[in-house]
C-alpha cells in the first residue's frame, strides 16, 4: 500500500506549480523513464486535448501568457534534467571526473612555460614530478606535470592548421578536414594502446595512467604546428629544418619524462633481484615511443606542404 | 594512410577475433603457450611470455562468455 502511494506521489510532486496541468504530467513522468519517444507522444496526443478548454481557463496561469508555452517549457526542463542525469551516470562509469580537472588546472605561466620546454628541453634542469603527500601537484604548481590543456588545444589547432595549409594549395574540401582529423585521432589512440600494452607485458609499475599517455601523445602536435608553420612560410628548406628542430626537442623530451617515470621504477618490494632484461626492456619502450615521434609527425605533415 | 575512427573500430574487433578463436589443445599446447604451462615463476617478476599468455586466456575468456554453448559441442564432436 505505501509503494502504491509512493507511486502516485511522484507524478503530483512535479506537477504541483502549474495547477491546471496535472493531467498533461501524469502520463509522461510515469512514462519518461522506460519509454520516452512513447511517452513523448502520448503527452503529444494529451496536449492537443486539453487545449480546447484550456484556452478559457488560461487567466489563472500568470506566468506566460499562453500556457501551451508553460507546459512545454515544464515538460522540456524535465526532460532535460532526466537527460543530465543519465548522461552523468554513463560518464562516471568510465572515468572519474575529478581525475580529468586535476588536467586542465592550467595557467597562463604554465603553458608559457611548458610551451617553451617543448620546444627548447635542453636547458631544463629539474625533471622531477614534485609530490604532495602522494598526490602530484597540479600543473599550476609544477611545471613537470602533465596536463591535458596543451594536447587539446595544439590538436584543435593543427586541424585548423592543416585546413588552412590545404586551402593555400586549392586542395580544400570539408571532407578532408574530418578525415585529417580522424587520421590524427586514431594515430594519438593506436600509439596510447601500443603504449599501455608494452607497460602491461613487462610488469612495469608505473604511475602513468592512461591520461598521462594521452598527454605524452599529445605533446608531438605542439612540434606538428611549429613544422607546418614553417614550412608553408619558408618553403620546403624550412620545412625540413623546423622539422629536424622539433623532432629532436621531442624525443629529447619524451626520454628525460619518461626515464623518470618508467626507469627508476622497481619498486621496493623486489629486492634488486630483476632480471638483466629487464632495464633494458624498458630502456627499449621510451627510446623507442620517442623515435616513433618524428615518424608520425613527418607521416601527418608532410602531405600539407608539398 | 587516411584513417576513420571506424577502420580502427574494425581493425580492433578482427584483432581481437583473433587472439579469441586460438584453441586451447590444438594449437597453444603445441607450441607452450598453454595455461597450464604458465605456473612456473613465483615472484613478482613473471616475465614477457607467462604476461602474454595470460593477457590470451583473459581476452578469450571475456570474448568467450555468451558462446559458452557452442564451444561445448565443438569438444564433444572432437573428442571421439
Amino acid at each position: 500500500f505505501t509503494y502504491y502511494s509512493g507511486f502516485h506521489s511522484k507524478p503530483r510532486a512535479r506537477a504541483a506549480p502549474p495547477a491546471g496541468d496535472s493531467v498533461l504530467f501524469e502520463d509522461t513522468s510515469s512514462a519518461a523513464p522506460a519509454m520516452n519517444s512513447q511517452g513523448y507522444y502520448t503527452s503529444g496526443y494529451n496536449m492537443g486535448g486539453p487545449s480546447n478548454d484550456m484556452q478559457g481557463g488560461g487567466g489563472m496561469n500568470n506566468l506566460f501568457a499562453d500556457p501551451m508555452a508553460n507546459a512545454a517549457m515544464m515538460y522540456g526542463s524535465s526532460l532535460a534534467n532526466q537527460g543530465k542525469d543519465m548522461v552523468n551516470k554513463e560518464i562516471s562509469r568510465f572515468m572519474t571526473v575529478n581525475k580529468l580537472k586535476y588536467f586542465f588546472a592550467v595557467d597562463t605561466r604554465y603553458v608559457l612555460k611548458k610551451l617553451m620546454i617543448l620546444m627548447f628541453p635542453y636547458t631544463h634542469q629539474d625533471w622531477e614530478v614534485r609530490y604532495h603527500r602522494d598526490t602530484p601537484l597540479t600543473p599550476r604548481q609544477d611545471v613537470n606535470a602533465s596536463d591535458l590543456y596543451i594536447p587539446t588545444m595544439a590538436f584543435i589547432t593543427y586541424i585548423l592548421l592543416a585546413g588552412m595549409a590545404l586551402g593555400i594549395q586549392k586542395r580544400f574540401s570539408p571532407e578532408v578536414l574530418g578525415l585529417c582529423a580522424s587520421t590524427a585521432l586514431v594515430w594519438v589512440i593506436i600509439e596510447v594502446l601500443v603504449m599501455l600494452l608494452s607497460l602491461y607485458l613487462l610488469t612495469v609499475h608505473t604511475d602513468l595512467s592512461t591520461f598521462d599517455l594521452i598527454a605524452y601523445s599529445g605533446y608531438k602536435y605542439v612540434g606538428m604546428i611549429f613544422t607546418v608553420l614553417c614550412g608553408l612560410l619558408f618553403g620546403s628548406d624550412g620545412y625540413f629544418v623546423a622539422f629536424a628542430w622539433s623532432s629532436f626537442a621531442l624525443m629529447f623530451f619524451i626520454v628525460r619524462s619518461l626515464k623518470m617515470k618508467i626507469l627508476p621504477s622497481l619498486s621496493s618490494d623486489s629486492m634488486g633481484m630483476g632480471s638483466n632484461a629487464k632495464p633494458q626492456l624498458r630502456l627499449y619502450i621510451t627510446v623507442a615511443s620517442a623515435l616513433f615521434q618524428p615518424i608520425i609527425i613527418y607521416w601527418l605533415t608532410s602531405h600539407l606542404v608539398r | 594512410m587516411a584513417f576513420t575512427l571506424y577502420s580502427l573500430i574494425q581493425a580492433a574487433i578482427l584483432c581481437i577475433n583473433a587472439v579469441a578463436v586460438l584453441h586451447e589443445e590444438r594449437f597453444l599446447s603445441k607450441i607452450g603457450w598453454g595455461v597450464d604451462q604458465s605456473v612456473g615463476g613465483f615472484g613478482d617478476e613473471p616475465g614477457i611470455k607467462v604476461q602474454l599468455m595470460n593477457l590470451i586466456r583473459s581476452v578469450r575468456t571475456v570474448m568467450r562468455g555468451g558462446k559458452f554453448k557452442f564451444t561445448g559441442k565443438h569438444k564433444d564432436r572432437n573428442e571421439n
